[in-house]
């Protein structure tokens, strides 16, 4: 079998398969996707509600059908791929190539090498125990995701009675999903006073279903030592710390987790990536390349998206560039750094050549908190790119500004994103 | 008859089972879950003692070092994990006569390589102590081992040489009968020449069955905090802290998984079955943890859980014939209780052998081949062996690279498991960063299989109800 490739793309679901389609299209023809699942699509597959696709397709579909769109791109351009195929390490050899060791029944454990490589692995789910919920730990705890891989793959009856920690998008939708599953879904409890999930989704899964979200709320205790019993929810106070005397029982037999998405980037670390902690994902320049030479980054790997219409555009981008990357050689040029400032948290890219600009320049950031009616400025020195007024902005949706090429030109300093915040 | 009934299946029943097979006997586990290893041998720090803590002439001194002389060989034997990875107490007093204590301690109890060093040197080996440790006992044959693995490595190489297990099988009374006893359970009596009582924190229950002495165990719970693999690890060696006026104080230690483990707290409870963890407990994990070690990745906590130490009234293990002929009790098996668990099997048989006189088998077999560790093996042996078997080629959980293969192999062998957490005791399978949020649902459907149930009614541990007759 063939070993070397110019570009392998670790992962196969939506960024992968992005990545792959990107790369093609931009005349790489040696590409090779890896995927551990034993098919394309990765997390999609067990996305079976609607609402995918919306700014690619113009329609409104669900995950599996977003993502066969993508798989049948991939067969019809005749991209390689291959599954139940398990990558354990990466690493840049003196070469300049990458050695990219796997795992798969097919080829047993065989290292191939490559002079690319795009990771989008994605992501997991925050686990019980790293919330440091105190209590027993009896079956009937899941995450969201895995429930959801139960219910929506394996046919499996995960619960009757429900509650649900965390308002992340997985655990909305999952509140839905079990509530016509026939369970009850006695409450949502968030830590935070802002959902972290979409607005849609609360009205669409929790809203029209009469589920109650309880905002600034958390569980403070877990019963039943081997099934779930019961979980005891209390009110937090702006310190986020339970007010004692505000706990209340809600008996269940289920309770899933939605704390947050956690970028697998224990390939990247081993590579050498440098990760930022703010994000979890691999700083990367405007090309999403590393601090490694050839090695790409893309999909919720990089940053936790809301939306897979994003990560698409994303990872396509990513694998352009890869392949530009094959032809050419890392970009030279004058690098500046993107900085935030008030009320932002993070921006990707970290880094932006400004020798060697595409047409147009992604910034996506999320912002620390709910801002009405602030500014979001883009600026470089004293020079402002940049300055937009939005009605409200929300840490729960990923922001993309997208500047032309002439609007960065000749930049120099530093590009600083920030929020300014109307004058009460 | 059966010869002898092994009341409870944690690490001392089971290495007690593990010797007593080596002779003419016919042996019997019994215990109330559907597992090995499901009580006290499951939830503690996971230490292959040294042995410089227990009083001179004790049986906990005694049996300490001999269990940690055992320990190593075993380990080959018999395929657990098992690191000799030495041992630091350290004390933060400019008055560090209390290390003095510690060694001479030791010293009378046999235990070698012990010496103190200046807190700079303990220092120069482990980096990340913080400044206020002023000296330490350092302790060369401390080791840590996976007690999972152990005990089921035990219970094996038993059933190996004939021991039979009755898991999900609750003991409601015992009788005393013409030479011997009739041991009553949910499932049925079984009649014994003898009776072993390992019962953990069950022990004074099953005791109280048959003997008019008193035996009171207090469980005393312990919570942990692990955390995630580290490719650096914090520290290398296993980390105590010396008893202060401010109590006991907790422990540092790296795992044979390459995790960090910190822990246990000591408070004594009533309920033996309260494996709850609180809140106050875990911060106080936290704040004397970090007396010891500074940059504890307490942000990196993958889980938290709670223990329950058997603790007898003399501060001794309380291993001993009892007032009823043929009955033996293994109670009061606290901390080094892991350590010294095959010695307590080699004692236990002793004892017993005075009541009923045993041979040695000539066919014993001291070997057990264990579950292959995909992720230990070397690139040409992984390939070897996905040729082999295609199943060590689909990877199940990312997070500990566990194989298909090494989970149906956990399923289909002896004793195997039939819930996740027995999966994840002989594997690994579910251990890592994600908490088995992969996994789970993959090793669900193997085990579904197995039993032939269907997926959701797959257990994270307890026993079956079709189980409970």
């Amino acid at each position: 079998m063939k070993s070397d490739y110019n570009i392998i793309i670790i992962g196969g679901g939506p960024a992968g398969m992005a990545a792959a389609i990107g790369a093609k299209e931009a005349g790489e023809d040696d590409i090779l996707i890896l995927e551990r699942d034993s098919v394309l699509g990765g997390i999609l597959n067990q996305c079976i509600h609607n609402g995918f696709g919306l700014h690619t397709f113009n329609e409104e579909l669900t995950g599996p059908e977003y993502a066969e769109r993508f798989a049948d791109k991939v067969r019809e351009l005749g991209i390689p791929f291959e599954l139940e195929t398990m990558v354990l390490d990466v690493t840049p050899m003196s070469d300049g190539r990458k050695a990219v060791s796997l795992i798969s029944a097919q080829r047993g454990a065989v290292t191939l090498t490559a002079k690319a490589v795009i990771l989008a692995m994605g992501c997991r789910e925050r686990p019980r125990g790293a919330l440091n919920i105190p209590g027993f730990r009896p079956q009937g705890v899941y995450t969201a995701g895995t429930a959801q891989k139960l219910v929506n793959l394996e046919g499996a009856q995960v619960g009757k009675e429900v509650v649900i920690l965390g308002s992340g998008d997985i655990g909305l939708i999952m509140a839905r999903r079990m509530t016509l599953e026939g369970a009850h879904v006695a409450a949502v409890a968030e830590l935070m006073p802002y959902s972290s999930g979409l607005k849609r989704n609360i009205v669409q899964c929790l809203d029209d279903y009469g589920i109650p979200l309880l905002l600034s709320h958390t569980v403070v205790d877990i019963k039943g030592k081997e099934k779930l019993e019961g979980v005891y929810i209390a009110e937090v106070d702006e310190n986020r710390k339970p007010i004692a005397g505000s706990e209340v029982y809600y008996p269940c037999d289920t309770l899933l987790l939605s704390c947050g998405l956690l970028p697998e980037n224990e390939l990247s670390s081993g590579a050498g990536v440098e990760i930022d902690p703010r994000t979890n994902g691999a700083f990367v320049n405007d090309r999403l390349e590393t601090n490694i030479e050839g090695v790409f980054s893309c999909g919720n790997v990089l940053h936790v998206h809301d939306l897979v219409d994003f990560v698409s555009e994303e990872s396509k981008r990513a694998g352009a560039n890869a392949a530009l990357y094959v032809k050419e050689g890392r970009k030279g040029g004058r690098e500046v750094n993107v900085t935030v400032g008030n009320g932002v948290r993070y921006s990707v890219p970290s880094k932006i050549n400004t020798d060697a600009l595409p047409e147009l320049t992604h910034i996506r950031f999320r912002v620390t908190g709910v801002y009405k009616d602030a500014s979001i400025i883009i600026k470089s020195g004293e020079r402002e790119i940049l300055r937009r007024k939005s009605r409200i902005l929300v840490p729960s949706e990923m922001l993309d500004i997208i500047l032309k090429r002439d609007k960065l030109a000749d930049v120099t300093d530093d590009i600083n994103v920030y929020l300014e915040e109307v004058q009460s | 008859m059966t010869d002898v009934v092994i009341i409870g299946a944690g690490a001392v029943g089971c290495a007690t089972a593990m010797e007593l097979s080596k002779y003419k006997l016919s042996v019997c586990v019994i215990d109330k879950e559907s597992d090995v290893c499901e009580g006290t041998t499951k939830a503690n720090s996971a230490i292959a003692h040294a042995g410089f803590d227990a009083e001179p002439g004790t049986l906990k001194a005694r049996l300490n070092v001999r269990g940690s002389e055992m320990m190593e060989e075993l380990a080959r034997k018999l395929q657990f994990a098992y690191i000799r990875n030495e041992a630091m107490v350290l004390c933060f007093d400019e008055d560090t006569s209390g290390l003095n204590v510690l060694k001479e301690r030791g010293e009378k109890n046999g235990v070698k390589g012990l010496s103190i060093i200046s807190g700079d040197e303990a220092r120069a080996i482990e980096p990340n102590l913080t400044d206020e440790v002023q000296a330490a006992l350092l302790a060369k044959t401390s080791a840590i081992v996976c007690p999972f693995e152990m005990t089921i490595a035990f219970a094996e190489n038993a059933f190996a040489n004939g021991a039979e297990f009755r898991l999900s099988t609750e003991v409601t009374g015992i009788e005393k009968v013409d030479n011997g006893f009739k041991v009553k359970t949910n499932k049925g009596d079984i009649e014994a020449k003898a009776v072993i009582n390992a019962a953990g924190v069950y022990a004074d229950k099953i005791h109280s069955m048959v003997s008019s002495t008193p035996l009171k165990i207090t469980p005393r719970k312990g919570e942990y905090m692990l955390m995630d693999k580290e490719t650096v690890p914090t520290v290398s060696r296993t980390i105590f802290q010396l008893p202060t006026k401010m109590g006991k104080g907790i422990l540092v230690t790296p795992t044979v998984h390459g995790n960090l483990l910190a822990g246990p707290t000591a408070v004594d409870i009533d309920d033996k079955e309260n494996t709850a963890t609180t809140s106050e407990g875990l911060n106080e994990v936290r704040a004397k943890g970090s007396l010891s070690v500074k940059n504890v990745p307490w942000g990196k906590v993958i889980t938290s859980f709670t223990g329950l130490r058997a603790v007898g009234e003399s501060g001794d293990f309380i291993i001993e014939e009892s007032d009823a002929e043929g009955f033996f009790d293994a109670a009061g098996i606290e901390s080094p209780g892991l350590t010294s668990a095959p010695a307590i099997g080699e004692y236990l048989a002793e004892l017993v052998s005075k009541r009923i006189p045993f041979e040695k088998k000539a066919d014993y077999i001291d070997t057990r081949q264990g579950v292959i560790h995909f992720a230990q093996l070397t690139d040409e042996q992984r390939d070897e062996l996905i040729k082999k078997d295609p199943a060590y080629g689909r990877i199940v959980c990312r997070c500990c690279t566990v194989t298909e293969g090494e989970i149906l192999d956990a399923i289909n062998r002896p004793l195997g498991a039939t819930t996740l957490d027995g999966v994840k005791r002989r594997t690994g399978a579910g251990m890592g960063r994600c908490q088995a949020g992969f996994c789970s649902p993959t090793s669900m459907v193997l085990i579904a299989k197995k039993l032939g149930i269907k997926t959701e009614d797959v257990l994270k541990n307890g026993v079956y109800e079709s189980e409970v007759r």
